[in-house]
C-alpha cells in the first residue's frame, strides 16, 4: 500500500532568521527514514507520467523504487544512467515544472519529492560512489570550451568512451555558473567540486584561464590535433536596462556580485576579494539569478533587501521554493513595479531607485498578459545598492574569432538536433545555444552532442 | 603555477617581473593585458602586458604597489610561482591609420603601460615622440628602455628635481607650439592626467588614445564590472578597450568608479600592508 500523506514528506531547513545570516545549505538532505517515507507516495504509475516532464528522462519510478527497497546505490546508478549530474540537479532543477509538475499525486495533494529524492541518492553515495575506472583510450582527441553543466556532461560521455578530453575554461576555476552564479546556500561548492574530480579521475584534462578566442582560437584547437570540438561556453553576458544611473557606484550585474561573493568567496575573511557591504539594496529582476543575488545581499548583512519586478508574482520564472524561501528570509518582494531611474548621491553612489508601478493589461490572442505603467504612479525606493538581474546573452568572443560559426539574432549558436553547429566537427550546447536557460537542459545538451561527436569521429 | 624568472625593483613603487607564460607570451600583442591572481585567497588584478619574449615563452610586467595584491606580488621572489595568470585580454593597440608622427605620453607607472605602444610603434617606422612625466627625480622609471624605442624623448617631473619642471601637458603644449604635427597622440596614466592630455590636444583635433583602468574581475565580458562611458555609450574596458578615444570618455565617472572600494582598500592598505608587510597570514 503507498503512502497516501498528501504532503511531501519535509526535509530539515535551518530557521528562516538563522539561515538569512550564513551561506551554510539551507535545506537538508532526507534523512533514511524520511527517504524511505516519501519513496512510498509513488504509486508507480504504469504510464510514467514524471519521466514524461524529466528533459533527460530519467527513469523516475524505477529509481524510487530502489530506494524504497534500501538499495540506494542501484538507484543512484539508475539516476546516473542518464543525468550525469544528480547531486546538482537534485537541488536545483525546477521539479515544479518538470518531472513534478506531472505527478499524479499533485492532483491531489503534493507531487512526490522527487527532486529530492534524486538529492538524497547523489548525496548517500557521494562518499560511496566506486571511483570510476579509466577506459581504455581510443586515440583520438576531442576539445571542451566551457565547464558549466554542459561542458562537463559532454566530457564525461566522451571519456567514458575512451576519447582524450581537454577542457578549457576560462576562469580559474571549473564549474561555470555551478561555480560562479549559484550560491553556497543552495548548491555547495564541494557538490559540484566532487562532480568534477571524478571528471579528472576518468582521465579529463581541465585547463583553467584559458581563453579561448584569446589564447587559442578554434581553427588552433583543430591544429593542435583536436577531431571535434564542443562550445559549451553559456550565456555570461550581463544585460543592463539602460536606464539613468547605471554607471553609479552601487549598481552591479548580478554576475558581477555573485561572481565576487561565489567565487571569490567575499564572504568569507581570508580571501581579499572586496564586497561593498550596503544596508538597503534593491535586485531588479525575477528569476533565479535574482533571488541568488537578493538573498546573497542579505547574507552579506544588508538590512533590507528588494526584489523589484515589473511583473506580477505567477510570471515570476524562478524555481518556485527559491522565491518560497526567499520570502521567509524577509525579503521584500516589489512586483509589478519598473525602474525608470537610480540616483545618486553627490559622490556618485547609489542613493534611491525610481521606479512605476504597472498593472497587467488584457490577455493577447496569445494568452499572455502585458504590464503597462500606471500614470503618476512614480516613487522612489530609498537603497544603497542596485543589482541587475534581468537577463544575459551569449559570449561574442568565439562568435567573432571563428570563421563560418553561424549564429542567430541574439547571439546564439545555430545548431541541428545533433548539435552540430555549421561547421563541420564543431558543436554546441547549452545556453550557448539556448540562451539562459536551466543546468538540466544544459547537461541534456552536452550529452547528445558527446553521442553525436562521437559518431562523427567514427565515421570519419 | 607561472614561474618568476626575473624580478628587478624599477622604484621603490615599481617592480618589473619576467613571468614564465609560453602560451600567451606566444599570442600576445602592444596594448593587451593579463590578469593574476597570486594564490587561493586572492583577488584578480589586471596588468598590462609592458613586453614579452616569443622564443624564450615569457611576459613582463610592470607593477606599482599600491594595495593588497600589488604588495603581495612584489613581495615574491624569482623563482616563486603564483597560481593563475590569464591573457592576452583586451584588443591590441591599433597602429593610427598612415599616421607619421605620434606623442606618446606617460605618467608614472603609466610608462609602463605605454612603453609596449611606443615600442610597436617605433618599430612600425613612425616617428615616436616620449613624454615621460613623474612626481620627483627618485621615481623615474624606464628612461632607458624609453629612449629606445622613441625619435624624442621628454622628461618632466612635477618638482623639477629632473628633466624639465611641470606636468606632461605643458611639454606636450609646448611642442605643438614649436610647430610638431602629431597625427595622434597616446596618453597613458592616472585619470587626471588622461584627461588634461585630452583637454590640450580637444582643440587641435588631434586623435587621443587613453588606455583605461576601471576595476575588473573576469576581463572577458562578463561581469560589467569595468563600464565605462565612452561617446555616451557604455562599453566594458576589458573586451573593447582598454584603448579608447579619449575625446569622448567620461573620466569623472570613471574616476568616481575607481573609488568603489577606496574604504575597504585603504583599510586592507593599513592592516594587511603595513601591519605584516603584505605576507598571508602573518
Ligand atoms: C545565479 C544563477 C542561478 C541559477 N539557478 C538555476 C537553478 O536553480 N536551476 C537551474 O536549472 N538553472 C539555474 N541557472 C541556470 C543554469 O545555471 C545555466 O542554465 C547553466 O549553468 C548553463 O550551463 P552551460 O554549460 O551552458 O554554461 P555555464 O554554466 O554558463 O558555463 C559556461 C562556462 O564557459 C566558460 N567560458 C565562457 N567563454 C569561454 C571562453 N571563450 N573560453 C573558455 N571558457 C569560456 C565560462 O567561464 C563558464 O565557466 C542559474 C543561473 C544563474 C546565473
Ligand atoms: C587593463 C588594466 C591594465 C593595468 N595595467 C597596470 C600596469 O601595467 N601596472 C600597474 O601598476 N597597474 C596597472 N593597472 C592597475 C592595477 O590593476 C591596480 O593598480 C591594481 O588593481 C591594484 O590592486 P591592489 O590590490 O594592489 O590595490 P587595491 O587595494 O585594490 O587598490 C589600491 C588603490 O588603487 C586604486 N585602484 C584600485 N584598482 C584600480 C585600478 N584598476 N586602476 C587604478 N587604481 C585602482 C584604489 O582605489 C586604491 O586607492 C591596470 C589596470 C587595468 C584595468
Ligand atoms: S572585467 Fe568583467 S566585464 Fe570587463
Amino acid at each position: 500500500m503507498p503512502n497516501m500523506q498528501l504532503n511531501k514528506t519535509p526535509a530539515a531547513e535551518q530557521e528562516p532568521k538563522i539561515r538569512a545570516r550564513n551561506f551554510k545549505e539551507v535545506t537538508s538532505c532526507y534523512t533514511d527514514e524520511e527517504a524511505k517515507n516519501e519513496s512510498e507516495r509513488c504509486l508507480n504509475c504504469k504510464n510514467k507520467p514524471c519521466v514524461s516532464g524529466c528533459p533527460v528522462g530519467v527513469r523516475i519510478p524505477e529509481f524510487i523504487a530502489k530506494v524504497r527497497e534500501g538499495c540506494i546505490s542501484e538507484a543512484y546508478d539508475i539516476i546516473k544512467s542518464t543525468n550525469g549530474l544528480p547531486a546538482v540537479c537534485g537541488r536545483v532543477c525546477p521539479q515544479e515544472s518538470q518531472c513534478e509538475s506531472k505527478c499524479v499525486r499533485g492532483i491531489k495533494g503534493e507531487p512526490v519529492g522527487i527532486g529530492r529524492l534524486e538529492r538524497y541518492c547523489a548525496d548517500y553515495m557521494a562518499d560511496k560512489a566506486k571511483n570510476a575506472e579509466k577506459p581504455e583510450p581510443n586515440g583520438h582527441k576531442v576539445a571542451i570550451i566551457g565547464s558549466g553543466p554542459s561542458g562537463l556532461s559532454c566530457a564525461s560521455d566522451l571519456a567514458r568512451l575512451g576519447y582524450e578530453v581537454t577542457v578549457f575554461e576560462a576562469f580559474h576555476t571549473a564549474g561555470g555558473v555551478l561555480m560562479y552564479g549559484i550560491p553556497e546556500f543552495r548548491l555547495p561548492k564541494a557538490t559540484v567540486l566532487r562532480e568534477v574530480d571524478g571528471l579528472k579521475e576518468l582521465g579529463v584534462d581541465i585547463r583553467t584561464d584559458m581563453v579561448i578566442g584569446k589564447i587559442l582560437s578554434v581553427d588552433e584547437l583543430f591544429e593542435q590535433g583536436y577531431e571535434a570540438v564542443f562550445i559549451g561556453t553559456g550565456a555570461g553576458l550581463p544585460n543592463f536596462m539602460n536606464i539613468p544611473g547605471e554607471s553609479l557606484v552601487g549598481v552591479f550585474s548580478a554576475n558581477e556580485y555573485l561572481t565576487r561573493t561565489n567565487l571569490m568567496k567575499a564572504y568569507l575573511d581570508e580571501y581579499d576579494t572586496p564586497i561593498s557591504k550596503n544596508s538597503k539594496v534593491a535586485v531588479v529582476g525575477g528569476g533565479n539569478v535574482a533571488m541568488d543575488a537578493a538573498r546573497s545581499a542579505l547574507r552579506l548583512g544588508a538590512d533590507k533587501v528588494y526584489i523589484v519586478y515589473r511583473r506580477s508574482e505567477e510570471e515570476m520564472p524562478a524555481r518556485r521554493e527559491e522565491v518560497h524561501h526567499a520570502k521567509e528570509e524577509g525579503i521584500d518582494f516589489r512586483y509589478l513595479t519598473n525602474p525608470t531611474e537610480i540616483l545618486g548621491d553627490e559622490n556618485g553612489r547609489v542613493r534611491a531607485i525610481k521606479c512605476l508601478s504597472m498593472e497587467l493589461t488584457e490577455p493577447d490572442q496569445s494568452g499572455r498578459r502585458g504590464v503597462k505603467p500606471i500614470e503618476g504612479s512614480e516613487h522612489e525606493i530609498e537603497v544603497d545598492a542596485v543589482i541587475m538581474a534581468i537577463g544575459t546573452s551569449p559570449n561574442p568572443l568565439i562568435r567573432s574569432t571563428t570563421p563560418g560559426l553561424e549564429t542567430n539574432r541574439r547571439g546564439c549558436f545555430v545548431v541541428d538536433e545533433n548539435m552540430l553547429t555549421s561547421r563541420e566537427g564543431v558543436y554546441a550546447g547549452g545556453d550557448a545555444v539556448t540562451g539562459a536557460a536551466t543546468v538540466i537542459l544544459a547537461m541534456g545538451a552536452g550529452k547528445t552532442a558527446a553521442k553525436a561527436i562521437d559518431e562523427y569521429i567514427k565515421n570519419k | 603555477m607561472y614561474k618568476i624568472l626575473k624580478k628587478r625593483e624599477l622604484n621603490s613603487q615599481v617592480t618589473l617581473m619576467e613571468l614564465e607564460a609560453p602560451l600567451i607570451a606566444k599570442k600576445a600583442k602592444a596594448g593587451q593585458f593579463v590578469i593574476f591572481r597570486i594564490d587561493e585567497y586572492g583577488e584578480r588584478i589586471p596588468l598590462t602586458v609592458a613586453d614579452y619574449d616569443r622564443e624564450k615563452g615569457s611576459v613582463t610586467i610592470i607593477f606599482q604597489k599600491v594595495g593588497r595584491s600589488t604588495m603581495m606580488l612584489g613581495n615574491l621572489n624569482e623563482g616563486d610561482c603564483i597560481l593563475d595568470l590569464v591573457g592576452p585580454l583586451g584588443i591590441p593597440t591599433e597602429i593610427p591609420e598612415g599616421a607619421k608622427k605620434v606623442a606618446v605620453i606617460g605618467g608614472g607607472v603609466g610608462c609602463a603601460i605605454a612603453y609596449p605602444q611606443a615600442k610597436a610603434l617605433y618599430n612600425a617606422g613612425i616617428e615616436v615622440d616620449v613624454i615621460a612625466g613623474f612626481r620627483n627625480k627618485d621615481i623615474v622609471i624606464l628612461e632607458e628602455e624609453m629612449r629606445a624605442v622613441s625619435t624624442n624623448y621628454y622628461i618632466t617631473t612635477d618638482d623639477g628635481s629632473y628633466g624639465t619642471k611641470g606636468f606632461v601637458t605643458n611639454k606636450l603644449q609646448e611642442l605643438i607650439d614649436a610647430g610638431n604635427k602629431y597625427d595622434c597622440v597616446i596618453a597613458i596614466g592616472p585619470v587626471p592626467m588622461m584627461k588634461f592630455v585630452c583637454a590640450v590636444t580637444k582643440p587641435y583635433n588631434i586623435k587621443t588614445i587613453v588606455s583605461l583602468n576601471p576595476i575588473m574581475i573576469d576581463g572577458t565580458g562578463m561581469c560589467g564590472g569595468c563600464r565605462v562611458r565612452v561617446g555616451g555609450q557604455i562599453k566594458y574596458a576589458c573586451v573593447d578597450g582598454p584603448d579608447f578615444d579619449g575625446h569622448e570618455v567620461d573620466f569623472d565617472e570613471l574616476m568616481k568608479r575607481n573609488s568603489a572600494y577606496r574604504d575597504q582598500e585603504a583599510y586592507d592598505r593599513e592592516h594587511i600592508c603595513r601591519l605584516t608587510g603584505g605576507v598571508r597570514n602573518a
